[in-house]
């Protein structure tokens, strides 16, 4: 076993245990908004390290492997953001504890009106 | 040793799928399973990397790229669908 071996194998490893967390907290979290932060932080930085793992055990597929890590960096904060709003849209409230709905109380925002009264 | 490490993490990862799994039968609103799809496909990325190296095939890594970008732009189209449709 190299050094290049081992680094690629220490990367994968880890990457599979912030998977496995990440998918442990969809399953746990209480409410929708907190399972779309277990869900999708965890396992970008999962994806990421276990995708670079692999393009360090195999050099000849590095490049393959970043693009795959740049288009999950790219793609699963926006897919985030997007459930996020489609669930406040949808009038999902989060469970209790939570004191402030900014997008439902900002003074500027066109078409939030007809969920005013929402939390507080 | 490398092979049994891997695989180790490939067990870890199928595990993984199938919390998030479990989420996406059981869970209570729309957007909790979309959000357990999201998991779902992002979990799977790496596993079809794992697979790649295992299997000694890097057009397992093509598939990866592009079920990545299909399915980013099916969750896209169902939260914009929940969100109210194109009006």
């Amino acid at each position: 076993m190299n050094a290049l071996d081992l680094i690629g194998v220490v990367l994968v490893a880890l990457g599979a245990v912030f998977l496995f967390i990440g998918a442990l907290g969809v399953l746990r979290m209480p409410d929708c908004y907190t399972r779309i932060q277990a869900g999708t932080k965890a396992s970008t930085l999962g994806a990421i390290l276990s995708l670079a793992g692999i393009g360090t055990l195999n050099p000849a597929w590095l490049g393959k492997a970043l693009l795959v890590v740049v288009f999950v960096l790219l793609s699963n904060p926006v897919s985030s953001h997007v459930l996020a709003r489609a669930a406040h849209a949808a009038g999902i409230k989060p469970r209790g504890g939570s004191e402030r709905d900014d997008l439902t109380t900002e003074p500027d925002r066109e078409g939030s009106s007809k969920k005013t009264g929402g939390m507080s | 040793m490398v092979e049994a490490i891997l695989t180790g993490a490939l067990a870890l990862v199928l595990l993984a799928m199938i919390l998030a799994g479990v989420r996406f039968v059981a869970g209570p609103t729309t957007v909790d399973r979309v959000i357990a799809l999201d998991v779902l496909t992002v979990v799977s990325l790496p596993l079809m990397g794992l697979i790649a190296h295992l299997a000694g095939r890097s057009i397992y890594l093509d598939v990866a790229l592009v079920y990545g970008l299909l399915s980013f732009v099916g969750v896209l189209a169902v939260a914009r669908y929940l969100d109210g449709g194109l009006s």
